[in-house]
């Protein structure tokens, strides 16, 4: 979320920075000594001011204020740039930079936990942190590359045997460091060791589950990739500017600058928004299609036929809006029914997830996650709000959207044992036939 | 495993750490472990005064009652404290295990229920040590969001194997059919409000005691839902594959425990200075014959062998079957260097004893970290038991710790090596699609079976 925190840009106007972060401290009623601790682990988070040269020599002029504001701005359009041209650049480049995200936001969180418990002489934390990352990132990449690429697995003879056994080898992995980290428990230690333990793992859980679950949605369309994420985009800037054109009552204490008016206004724009974007996207092929890998090509494609959801669909509209807008009818794709769900989520279960992030941030007395970006913090800032959001899409599409898919029920169903295809056969035939849909046409096929 | 952390016969509070009677190295080896580990407080002194005060104001967390039931008492009140301890631990081991007994006689769904209430009962020992570590008692609603989260942590869970296995049961019910597929959207609300009550509980000055109070509880569930989950799994399989392991871990405990006893000599690992490499040697191959044994008596019985279906038409559970390969007798080769010991060319053998072959193995070389985990842990937190529930022999969770990695081993056995995709899982999945799709499957499969031949084209209804 855009919290106004401002970075520390160096010298010149550090005074006036730290009587704004004592400001902050006073109006968070933090007690003296959680103040204190903070003044000293602040040097820790701001030390290094990325801002590269060029920018700083171009903005010199201007007061430290509207200097922050540019190179807010400036990288704020950077990175909506940034992902347009990756999703011009097709699926695989996406899937690539969400495993990235993922590395980065893991490694920032573990970082924090470095510095929180001065864990640095602990034997083969980093290593085993690195290593249990590796290993839940090839059970879950095991288990997605096997279910798309079905047929290209089937054909290799290694990628074979290791997509049967997958399971088995996964958790051995994680065996193989949980007995490392059992070994390499030290007397002093053990306390440390336990909360990394299990401060890896909680990240672990945050993190690369929802890292596949993204990666799951665009699977299904690049739609449901695009339009989740720009809604949550969307309302942090939205919740934002009306917060700071009409802010008045504060929300939460837990963010001291979120304001009602900020929530609502945000609210409302987002649904527009997604209404929008989702009419937009809805047009072309590429973004509603599932990824599908070819086969004899080799590569990715979306090409396909566009399903319901997609196709433009006549709704008549309540008497209601009929007088105000004067018109019967409007034609809308069923996506954007959708979308009003996903902008929803976006908007109002979304921002716990910020305030889940800053409550984090304030227990560890850390300013930002970390200082990648320069005037924005690091990747996990970033991505703070859409923690839940890929849940939600994920879940929501196996809910509401498609059920199980055909195909893959038909490869699973040629695995198992004759007697139990047999049973399941029959089932669905006494299923069938319960329901009428069995005539003597199809049983003489 | 069998530590010998001697039970106060009767303990006060404070005087947990005084020089209990003196019952061999055993206490010996704690005392030592104890002051050394005081030494943490130092590290944790460094960052956040909240740790250093929980570190000294806590000495240990000893059990306060002593739970020995009085008969006991007066029967043993004649015995030196040693052979005391001895005996009520003897008496508890021979109670549980007939406990068990008696619950595999009542079936297998008493056998779910008791996995449920003992998946509980650990939550519950953990969070409460949880709480004493933290002093979080006056957390608002940190209890109440813990219990909740349980509960809809099972429920997903709960619901994704009910769902599974009752799918006959449950297409006939219109609220249950309702509530099956939209599942995961419900499981994920519930979750969710559980998630937004958190963040709006915390409280100015707590924000690091409920952030780490919300990981360990996550961390919990992590441990114990799943583990019980999969053990259901196991059991539906068929009982065998919940009994086998299970008593391999507990024979394991029980003969490492008698041959470091009898033969011990060279310290196995720092963390727990009483396990010795005889034991442990010793111990797994006993393991490996009892498994191999046990696996052979229980392989002749339909009841232990058949999956457990529920019958609509009876409205129970059903373990009737015929059985399946693996437990059938095969004959088998001998090797060359066996033929000449035991002069027979060839051996009749259940299949299902080479896998309990793997699967005492893993219990004796890779179960006794989950106990090493345990030990790591109780150290961590000073604390020598995680509760008092059973007198003798501690908590709950210091029976089932090396049980932690079998449950999640054996499933991943069966998914890998025994049989493939849950066939209840797929019919369930297809009863869902449309019509149109089922239809169409339903014209793929008859193709399909017709062409292997396991269905007669004639046969039509």
């Amino acid at each position: 979320m855009t919290e106004l925190r401002q970075r520390a840009v160096r010298e010149p106007d550090a005074p006036p920075e730290d009587k704004e972060s004592e400001s902050e401290a006073k109006v968070d009623g933090e007690t003296a000594s959680d103040s204190e601790s903070r003044a000293e682990t602040a040097p820790l988070s701001a030390s290094a001011d990325d801002t590269p040269e060029v920018l700083n020599r171009a903005l010199s002029n201007l007061s430290s204020r509207w200097k922050n504001w540019w190179v807010r701005g400036i990288l704020t359009l950077a990175m909506i740039a940034f992902f347009f041209i990756i999703i011009y650049l097709g699926p695989m480049v996406l899937m690539i930079i969400v495993m990235c995200v993922q590395i980065k936001c893991f490694h920032e969180i573990i970082t924090i936990g470095y510095n929180v418990y001065h864990s640095y002489d602990l034997p083969w934390f980093r290593t085993l942190s690195w290593y249990f990352l590796l290993c839940v990132n090839y059970f879950f990449y095991g288990e997605t590359v096997t279910d798309y690429f079905f047929t290209l697995v089937q054909r290799e003879e290694p990628l074979r045997i290791l997509s049967k056994y997958h399971r088995f080898i996964s958790f051995t992995l994680y065996l193989i460091g949980f007995c490392m980290f059992v070994l390499s428990l030290v007397k002093k230690h053990y306390r440390l060791q336990f909360y990394m333990f299990g401060w890896t793992h909680v990240t672990l859980l945050i993190v690369v589950t929802q890292s596949h679950l993204v990666i799951h949605n665009l699977f299904e369309g690049m739609i449901w990739f695009i339009v989740p994420i720009s809604c949550v985009i969307c309302n942090d800037i939205m919740a934002y500017m009306f917060g700071f054109f009409f802010g008045r009552t504060p929300l939460i204490k837990l963010s001291p600058k979120k304001t009602w008016e900020g929530f609502i206004g945000g609210f409302f724009a987002t649904v527009v928004f997604g209404l929008l974007l989702s009419y937009v996207m809805s047009g072309y092929r590429c973004f509603v299609c599932p990824v599908e890998y070819n086969n004899d090509t080799n590569s990715f494609t979306v090409d396909c036929e566009p399903s319901d959801l997609f196709r433009l669909q006549e709704y008549n509209i309540p008497e209601v809006i009929q007088s105000v807008i004067g018109v019967t009818t409007v034609w809308m794709y069923p996506f954007q029914i959708h979308s009003i769900a996903l902008s929803t989520f976006a908007s109002l279960i979304g921002p716990f997830g910020g305030f889940f992030a800053s409550g984090f941030k304030r227990a560890f007395k850390i300013k930002d996650f970390a200082n990648t970006i320069p005037g924005h913090g690091g990747i996990m800032d970033r991505f703070d709000c859409q923690y839940l959001m890929a849940t939600f899409v994920n879940v929501y599409i196996a809910s509401f959207i498609r059920g199980p898919n055909p195909s893959k029920l038909i490869q699973q169903f040629l695995t198992l044992r004759p007697d139990q295809q047999l049973h399941i056969f029959n089932t669905l035939r006494s299923h069938l036939a319960d329901k009428g849909m069995l005539t003597a046409a199809t049983e003489d096929e | 495993m069998l530590e010998l952390r001697h039970r106060g016969g009767c303990p006060g509070p404070g005087g947990a750490v005084a020089p209990p009677p003196r019952e061999g190295e055993a206490a010996g080896g704690d005392h030592e472990t104890e002051s050394t580990s005081d030494k943490e407080t130092d590290i944790d002194d460094r960052y956040g005064d909240l740790d250093s005060r929980t570190d000294s104001d806590i000495p240990e967390i000893p059990p306060s009652s002593d739970r020995t039931p009085e008969i006991l008492k007066k029967a043993l009140s004649g015995l030196s404290s040693r052979w005391k301890n001895w005996w009520i631990r003897g008496i508890l081991t021979l109670t549980m295990i007939s406990v068990f007994f008696l619950i595999i006689y009542m079936g297998s769904f008493m056998l779910m229920l008791l996995v449920l209430g003992i998946q509980v009962k650990c939550f519950h020992e953990i969070i409460t040590i949880g709480y004493r570590v933290y002093r979080s008692y006056d957390l608002p609603w940190f209890r109440t969001l813990s219990w909740y989260f349980l509960l809809c942590v099972n429920y997903f869970f709960y619901g994704e194997t009910v769902a599974d296995y009752f799918a006959t049961f449950v297409q006939r019910e219109e609220q249950l059919q309702f509530l099956i597929r939209y599942h995961r959207f419900i499981s994920f609300a519930l979750y969710l409000a559980g998630f937004c009550m958190f963040v709006l509980s915390l409280v100015k000055k707590h924000y690091r005691l409920q952030f780490y109070m919300f990981a360990w509880t996550h961390v919990t569930l992590l441990i114990t839902v799943t583990q019980s989950h999969l053990v259901i799994q196991n059991l539906f399989e068929g009982m065998i594959w919940f009994l086998v392991p299970i008593s391999s871990v507990i024979c394991n405990d029980i003969t490492a425990y008698l041959f470091g006893f009898f033969f011990g000599r060279t310290p196995l690992i720092k963390l727990s200075p009483k396990k010795t490499w005889e034991g442990f040697i010793g111990g797994f191959f006993s393991t490996v014959v009892f498994g191999f044994i046990a696996a052979y008596v229980l392989s002749k019985y339909q009841y232990f062998v058949c999956p457990v279906e529920y019958r609509s038409d009876v409205n129970s559970f059903v373990t009737e079957c015929e059985p399946s390969e693996l437990f059938k007798l095969q004959s088998y080769s001998l090797p060359p260097f066996l033929k000449t010991v035991l002069r027979q060319e060839t051996v009749s053998l259940y299949p299902f004893q080479i896998h309990s072959i793997a699967l005492s193995t893993f219990a004796s070389l890779i179960g006794p970290f989950g106990g090493f985990f345990a030990s790591g842990f109780k150290r961590a937190f000073k604390i020598k038991d995680f509760a008092n529930t059973i007198p003798g022999h501690g908590g709950i969770m210091d029976r089932f710790d090396c049980q932690y990695l079998m449950a999640t081993f054996v499933h991943v056995y069966i998914t890998s090596f025994i049989r493939g995709p849950n066939p209840s899982k797929v019919l369930q999945q297809l009863l869902v699609l449309q019509p149109e799709q089922q239809l169409n499957i339903y014209k793929t499969l008859k193709t399909h079976l017709i062409e292997k031949g396991i269905l007669q084209p004639a046969l039509k209804v």
